[in-house]
C-alpha cells in the first residue's frame, strides 16, 4: 500500500501537482499500477488539487483507463466493420480460445486482459489489434496460438514484432509491424519537400502576412469541418488574450482513417514546422499535440523529433534567431475516446477532465485551451500550412477545385485490391478514385467515415471535394457481397459507445435509432419504422450539443436516401394492423413459466 | 344514416383518461346525438358487435388479455386513437419495465414486508390473464393513427378530438390544451 502511495504521489509530482495534467497523472497511474485504483481517488485528488469526483469521472470515461486490476498484458482486438468483414470476429474466437478467457475478462493468473476496442486506425491491414502500446496487423486465427504462446513465456509485446514495417516504422523508435502503404504521393503533402523553407519564409513576412497567405491559399480544415485556416488563425490572432495556444488534433478516431498516422510517421516534421508556423501567426507560445492513445507507439518517435527541433533551435526560445518568437510543444496523450476528436471536447481533455464537449459559443479561437484563445486544426492542415508558406498560396490554389483547394489525403480500405494512402487533389471522382484502388463490383462506400455517409453507385461520379462528397480522410469501400445495412447498424453501435453520455438528443436517440433499424433489419418492420427513422434521425441531428450527435444519424439518414430499395424489400405492407415486431409468444414466455401454465387466449 | 359508432376501452391505464370523457359533462349529450357508443365501459358493453368509426384506447399492454382487447379494436375499428400517456408511451405502468418479471411477482406475492405466503405461491389461476414480460405502448402493438397526450387529456381536448375526428374537419388543438403543467 505505502509502495503504492509513494508511486502516486511520484507521479502528480513529476507533473507539478497540476490539476490540469490529470489525463497524464491517471494514464501514468494504469500504467505503473495496473489500473487506477478507486482507493487511490482521494490520494489523487489531493496531490492534483482537485476532488475526488473529478478523478472518478476521468477514469470512468476513458477506455483505456480502468478502475479494475488489469493484466500486465491488455490485448484490444479492433472491433469496426472493416476488421469484421476481414475476419476479427474469428481472430476473437481465437483468442477467446487460447485464452481460456471471455472479453472484458482477465486470465486467472493476472497476466493477459482481452478487451475490444473501435477502430485503431490500422484498417488497410485489418484485422488488427493492440497488445497495450504494440500494433499487431493483418491477423488471422491460425496466427493466435503462437502469438498468445509467446506472450505467456515473454510478457513484452514489442517481442512479438517480428518484423518492422516499411520507412520511418522500422526506426528503432517506432519499431512497429505497421505499414504506410502510401499507394499515391500528390504534390503538396507527400512530395519531396525542403525541410524548414516554410517556416524560414514565414518569419520573413509579419504574421499578419502569413496569415493573409493561409487565407489566400483558401487552404480549409482536413479534419472534415472545412472551415477556413487562414480565417481560423486570423480570428485566434485578433481574440483578446495574453496566452494563445496552437492545438494540433491528432486524435484520428473516425473509422476507416489512417492518413494522420502516416503523416506522424512519414512527416511528422512538416506537422511541427506546421504548428510553428501557427504559432508564428496567431502569437502563441505554447503548442499540444493530442494524440490518441491507439497511437502511443509513435510517441517516443514524436518526443525525439520535437527534442531534434529543438536542438536545431526550430522550437523554443529564439527560434532560428528570430528575436521575441518563443514556441514549445507538449505531446498530451488520448485513451481512448473518439468524442475527443471533436474540438471542445479535445480542449476538455487537455486540460485534464472528461473529454466533454462544451457549449460554442464561445468558440475556441476566442476562450479555449484554458479558456485562452485556440487554434486547433488538423494534423493534415498543419502539413499543408507549411507547404504553403514555401511554394506560396497561389501555387497551392491551383490545386483542386474552386472551393477546395489543394490536396486530400485519403485511407482507402475495406473491398480493394490496394487499401492505402492516396493523395489526390481534390475535385477528383469517386469513380477514379475506387479504379486506382482496384475496386470492383462495389455496392456502397461510405465517404468520411460512420459520421460521414454512405454513397451508392449513382455517386460515384460526384467528385471528392467539400461541396460533393466531403470527408475527414475515411474512404471505406464495401462489395457486392455486403449487407449495406449491417454496416449501418454496426456504425450505429459505434456511436452509441461513444456518446458521452451529455445530451438526450444523442445518449438516447442513437439508441431508439439502432433498435428501430434492428427491428427492420429483422424483417418485421414497416413503412412506418422507415419514417420513424427518418424523422428521429433529423431529430438527433438538430437537438444535439456536438459534431457527435449532429451526424450520429447519418449511416441511417444516408443509407435510407441513397439506398432506399434495400430497406424497401425489408418491409412488408401489413394490412392487419397487428405488428409483426410485438411477438405475444415472446412477450408471456416468462410468466407462463412462473406461473407454470400455458397462456389460455394465446395459447402460448 | 346512422350514426358513427365509437368504441371505447381502458387497459393498463387507471381509468382517468375515461373520467376524463365523462368531464365533458353535458356535451355528452351533445355526443349522443353525433354518435352510438358500442363496446365501452360506460355502456357496459362487453364486446364490439359491429363495425366502428372510432376507438378510443386508453392504457398500453401488461398483459395478454390487453393484447387481445387491442387487436379486437384493431379489427373492428376504422380509426384507433390512443389517449393518454400510458396509452402513448406506457405511463406510470412502464416503471415496471426497469425491473425483471420476476422480481415484480417476488416483491409482490412472496417477498414483500407484509405479505404471508410460506408455500411462496403466485397467482396462477387460468381465468388470471399472464403478465408480459413488460409494458407496452399501444403503437408498439397494433398500428395506431392518432395519438392524444397529457394525463389525462383534458376533457375539452377529448371534445375538440372526437368532434373534429367525427365531422371530418382538421383537428385545431390549441397550446392551452396540450400543455400540461
Amino acid at each position: 500500500m505505502s509502495e503504492m502511495v509513494s508511486t502516486i504521489k511520484k507521479i502528480c509530482k513529476r507533473y507539478g501537482n497540476d490539476r490540469a495534467r490529470l489525463m497524464d497523472i491517471v494514464n501514468e497511474v494504469q500504467d505503473a499500477l495496473g489500473h487506477v485504483p478507486r482507493e487511490a481517488f482521494g490520494l489523487i485528488a489531493r496531490e492534483a488539487n482537485t476532488h475526488r469526483v473529478e478523478v472518478e469521472s476521468v477514469v470512468s470515461f476513458y477506455a483505456f483507463l480502468s478502475d479494475k486490476k488489469q493484466g500486465a498484458v491488455v490485448i484490444r482486438l479492433c472491433d469496426d466493420i472493416i476488421d469484421r468483414f476481414k475476419g476479427s470476429e474469428a481472430v476473437g474466437d481465437a483468442l477467446v480460445a487460447a485464452l481460456g478467457i471471455g472479453f472484458d475478462e482477465t486470465t486467472a493468473d493476472g497476466k493477459i486482459t482481452l478487451e475490444k476496442t473501435p477502430c485503431i486506425g490500422m484498417s488497410d491491414q485489418a484485422p488488427g489489434m493492440l497488445v497495450n502500446d504494440t500494433v499487431i496487423t493483418n491477423l488471422t486465427p491460425a496466427k493466435i496460438p503462437d502469438l498468445v504462446r509467446q506472450l505467456m513465456a515473454n510478457p513484452d509485446p514489442q517481442a512479438l514484432v517480428a518484423e518492422p514495417g516499411d520507412g520511418n516504422n522500422a526506426d528503432s523508435l517506432i519499431c512497429a509491424m505497421v505499414n504506410n502503404n502510401i499507394r499515391e504521393a500528390g504534390p503538396v503533402i507527400l512530395a519531396d519537400y525542403r525541410k524548414n523553407a516554410g517556416l524560414r519564409k514565414a518569419l520573413t513576412q509579419t504574421p499578419e502576412e502569413v496569415i493573409e497567405d493561409v487565407k489566400t491559399s483558401q487552404l480549409r480544415g482536413r479534419g472534415g469541418a472545412g472551415f477556413l485556416t487562414g480565417f481560423k488563425w486570423e480570428l485566434t490572432r485578433k481574440a483578446r488574450g495574453t496566452e494563445k495556444f496552437v492545438l494540433c488534433n491528432a486524435d484520428e478516431g473516425e473509422p476507416g482513417t489512417f492518413k494522420d498516422r502516416v503523416l506522424l510517421t512519414e512527416r511528422a516534421d512538416l506537422v511541427l514546422e506546421g504548428m510553428t508556423i501557427a504559432a508564428y501567426a496567431i502569437g502563441a507560445e505554447t503548442g499540444i499535440i493530442y494524440l490518441r492513445g491507439e497511437y502511443a507507439y509513435l510517441r517516443g518517435f514524436l518526443e525525439h523529433t520535437i527534442n531534434q527541433r529543438r536542438e536545431a533551435h526550430l522550437l523554443g526560445n529564439t527560434i532560428l534567431g528570430h528575436e521575441g518568437f518563443n514556441f514549445d510543444v507538449r505531446i498530451q496523450m488520448g485513451a481512448g475516446a473518439y468524442v475527443c476528436g471533436e474540438e471542445t471536447s479535445l480542449i476538455s481533455s487537455c486540460e485534464g477532465t472528461r473529454g466533454d464537449p462544451t457549449d460554442r459559443t464561445p468558440f475556441p479561437v476566442v476562450k479555449g485551451y484554458m479558456v485562452s484563445p485556440t487554434a486547433v486544426n488538423n494534423v493534415e492542415s498543419y502539413c499543408c500550412a507549411a507547404r504553403i508558406m514555401d511554394k506560396g498560396p497561389g501555387w497551392f490554389a491551383s490545386i483542386g477545385t474552386a472551393r477546395s483547394a489543394g490536396t486530400k489525403l485519403l485511407s482507402v480500405c475495406g473491398d480493394c485490391e490496394r487499401p492505402g494512402i492516396y493523395e489526390i487533389p481534390f475535385g477528383t471522382k469517386l469513380r477514379e478514385l475506387l479504379a486506382r484502388a482496384g475496386a470492383e463490383d462495389v455496392a456502397a462506400v461510405c465517404v468520411g467515415g460512420p459520421s460521414g455517409q454512405m454513397v451508392g453507385p449513382a455517386q460515384f461520379d460526384l467528385g471528392i471535394s467539400y461541396e460533393e462528397l466531403s470527408t475527414g480522410g475515411s474512404v471505406m469501400v464495401f462489395s457486392n457481397q455486403r449487407d449495406i445495412l449491417e454496416v449501418a447498424d454496426a456504425f450505429m453501435e459505434f456511436f452509441v459507445d461513444e456518446s458521452c453520455g451529455y445530451c438526450v438528443p444523442c445518449r438516447v436517440g442513437n439508441v431508439l435509432l439502432k433498435n428501430r433499424l434492428e427491428r427492420v433489419r429483422k424483417g418485421v418492420g414497416e413503412q412506418k419504422d422507415l419514417d420513424y427513422l427518418q424523422r428521429l434521425g433529423e431529430s438527433v441531428k438538430f437537438t444535439s450539443r456536438c459534431g457527435l450527435g449532429q451526424t450520429s444519424p447519418n449511416p441511417i439518414l444516408s443509407t435510407l436516401k441513397n439506398f432506399r430499395p434495400v430497406y424497401n424489400a425489408l418491409v412488408k405492407e401489413n394490412k392487419t394492423g397487428f405488428h409483426k415486431s410485438f411477438n405475444i409468444m415472446k412477450a408471456v414466455e416468462q410468466a407462463s413459466a412462473i406461473a407454470g401454465r400455458r397462456s389460455e387466449i394465446f395459447h402460448a | 344514416m346512422s350514426k358513427p359508432r365509437v368504441a371505447t376501452t381502458s387497459l393498463a391505464g387507471c381509468f382517468g383518461c375515461h373520467m376524463s370523457l365523462l368531464d365533458i359533462d353535458e356535451r355528452i349529450l351533445q355526443l349522443i346525438e353525433l354518435i352510438d357508443f358500442d363496446r365501452s365501459p360506460i355502456d357496459d358493453i362487453k364486446h364490439i358487435s359491429q363495425r366502428c368509426a372510432v376507438g378510443l384506447i386508453e392504457g398500453g399492454c401488461c398483459n395478454e388479455e390487453n393484447v387481445h382487447v387491442l387487436q379486437e379494436f384493431r379489427k373492428n375499428c376504422d380509426v384507433l386513437v390512443a389517449f393518454g400517456d400510458c396509452a402513448t408511451m406506457g405511463g406510470i405502468p412502464a416503471m415496471r419495465n426497469n425491473i425483471p418479471l420476476e422480481e415484480c411477482i417476488n416483491e409482490a406475492y412472496r417477498d414483500g414486508v407484509t405479505v404471508y405466503n410460506p408455500k411462496g405461491i403466485v397467482p396462477d389461476d387460468p381465468e388470471i390473464p399472464l403478465l408480459l414480460d413488460k409494458v407496452y405502448p399501444a403503437h408498439e402493438v397494433v398500428k395506431i393513427d392518432y395519438f392524444l397526450p397529457g394525463c389525462p387529456p383534458s376533457a375539452d381536448t377529448l371534445w375538440a378530438a372526437l368532434t373534429a375526428l367525427l365531422s371530418g374537419k382538421p383537428l385545431d388543438l390549441p397550446y392551452e390544451l396540450l400543455k400540461y403543467d
